[in-house]
């Protein structure tokens, strides 16, 4: 357990480096949710009655997702795992007496980490300062806020659980370009990225909150906004917990597959 | 001309070397933006209609968008991997031939993956102008025309800021990304619903609305007449675009290799 936590820090310490990355990062990330809130407002004003969430739910939900974007958005991989992948590197890393899962989980877990604890506190201030159905507003008890850090992390292990079963496949793939690109597509459009999952309609809506997708930034941003409460919350927040496992379990079998036929390409 | 057909002929060719590879790219192109198109169908199914505009006028506002930013990306690829060519010293190789430095960085990388979702705006774009009922005249057709150019271009000019940026910082930048990959996700919508103040932004500073919420009026039959032409305004932006690119080039300083 030791050994993974040193490289959690390492990470997590390395991704605190990039700090006018950052900068550039939150101004980037303040456009988009403004626009997204302005799209939203249109749509709001020619039907409110249609609106599925209140508005300034909804203002909180893409301010929310704006600040933490580093934690949920799968294309946030990590192309160094790619290139050690299919460039044979890998051969290093397995001469290690370490277990590579839980060295690339922690490593994960710890870049996206620190990529998020650099942006979200002026995302968050700032967008708190704005007015009323535009703001963030301020969480509506204790114990929702608190669900809404606990589910914050669970969401986040089961996004990077997601993303290592994307790693280990291209273990078998050799290119990883393609099944890449169509993971991320998946995650982005089931996961509540491109529109939250309560503006779908209702029959899709239920089976979409049933796949793993939904644990990952669906269940704590909606938390947080008030949307999600009382047994709902309940069902997710234990969701979540049942899907990490499964993810984490076909994540290790697999992983065992693949280091059982592994073939070095070249290096 | 003959020389950029024949960067185009090589470039076809080194991408057809790994088929496989293209063809999964350019699935992968279509379903990325494939999920904006759904992101919009799901929309519409909750609320019939957004500050005037229905369903079908959006989709023949977002294929139209799609279609000058896909073109923009497949040609002016280059200025995007601009800041690794700055960084890997290989523009210095492009200094010292005797040909003009933009057209050789164009044609250095050209996307064909691409193609998926020029395919996909085409689709969105016939359905358009199905759903629509337009009655083609002349006048239309040159519409459609000028946008198409005028979108491309405009597109392109802000791939050059973008690249001419590189210069000073080596890096590119982050922010560049709200006026490149933003306007396509957000050009979704005709640029009005966004408000008056985003209206006059892209009228003004960056003339997005004139390659597309003008002109499509126009297309609906409740435009000015005039709003036709814009289009052709909107290439006026090339200008302080290359300026800059020149005053890039003025400045830059190799990084080695």
């Amino acid at each position: 357990m030791r050994k993974y936590l040193v490289f959690f820090r390492l990470r997590f310490s390395m991704g605190l480096q990039y700090r006018a990355a950052a900068l550039a990062g939150i101004v980037t990330q303040f456009a988009w949710g403004a626009m997204e809130i302005a799209l939203f407002r249109a749509f709001y004003h020619t039907d409110p009655g249609s609106f599925p969430m209140t508005f300034s739910a909804v203002s909180a939900y893409v301010w929310m997702q704006q600040a933490f974007l580093a934690l949920f958005m799968a294309w946030m991989m990590e192309n160094e795992i790619f290139d050690d992948i299919v460039n044979g590197n890998i051969a290093y890393e397995l001469c290690r007496p370490i277990d590579i899962y839980n060295m690339w989980f922690s490593r994960s877990l710890a870049n996206r980490l620190s990529k998020a604890v650099l942006r979200c506190m002026p995302i968050l201030i700032f967008a708190a300062f704005l007015p009323a159905p535009y703001g963030l507003i301020p969480p509506v008890d204790f114990i929702s806020f608190f669900f809404f850090l606990l589910t914050l992390v669970t969401g986040l292990s089961v996004t990077v659980a997601f993303c290592m079963l994307v790693y280990i496949v291209s273990f078998f793939t050799i290119s990883p370009a393609g099944i890449r690109m169509v993971a991320v597509s998946m995650v982005d459009f089931f996961s509540g990225a491109v529109i939250p999952l309560p503006f779908f309609p209702e029959h899709i809506k239920h089976i979409l909150e049933l796949l793993p997708f939904a644990s990952m930034q669906n269940v704590p941003l909606r938390i947080y906004s008030g949307d999600l409460s009382g047994p709902a919350m309940w069902k997710a927040v234990l969701l979540q917990l049942l899907w990490l496992l499964i993810l984490v379990l076909m994540g290790k079998v697999l992983n065992f597959l693949a280091m059982k036929r592994i073939r070095i390409q070249g290096g | 001309m003959r020389l950029y057909i024949k960067y185009f002929a090589i470039q076809f060719r080194s991408v057809m070397e790994y088929k496989a590879s293209f063809f999964l790219t350019t699935i992968g192109q279509f379903f990325i933006s494939f999920n904006i198109f759904l992101g919009i169908y799901f929309m519409f199914q909750r609320f019939p209609i957004v500050e005037g505009f229905t369903y079908s006028e959006v989709l023949l506002c977002f294929g139209m968008t799609l279609l000058e930013f896909s073109l923009a990306e497949c040609f002016a690829r280059g200025f995007d991997m601009f800041s690794i060519m700055i960084k890997k010293g290989e523009f210095d190789r492009i200094m010292v031939r005797p040909r003009n430095e933009i057209f050789q960085v164009l044609g250095n990388y050209i996307e064909f993956t691409r193609l998926g979702r020029i395919i996909q705006a085409l689709i969105m774009f016939a359905y358009g102008i199905a759903a629509n009922n337009i009655t083609w005249d002349l006048g239309k057709i040159i519409t459609v025309l000028f946008m198409l150019v005028g979108g491309t271009v405009l597109f392109s000019g802000i791939f050059l800021i973008y690249a001419s940026l590189c210069f000073f910082t080596t890096e590119g930048l982050e922010f560049m990304n709200v006026l490149t990959y933003g306007a396509r996700e957000y050009g979704k919508y005709p640029v009005s619903i966004y408000g008056k103040r985003m209206l006059q932004f892209c009228t003004f500073i960056v003339p997005y609305s004139l390659v597309q919420y003008y002109p499509l009026l126009n297309l609906l039959d409740r435009g000015k007449p005039y709003y036709s032409l814009l289009p052709l305004l909107a290439c006026l932006f090339l200008i302080p675009c290359y300026l800059l690119w020149r005053m890039g080039v003025k400045h830059y300083t190799s990084c080695g290799s």
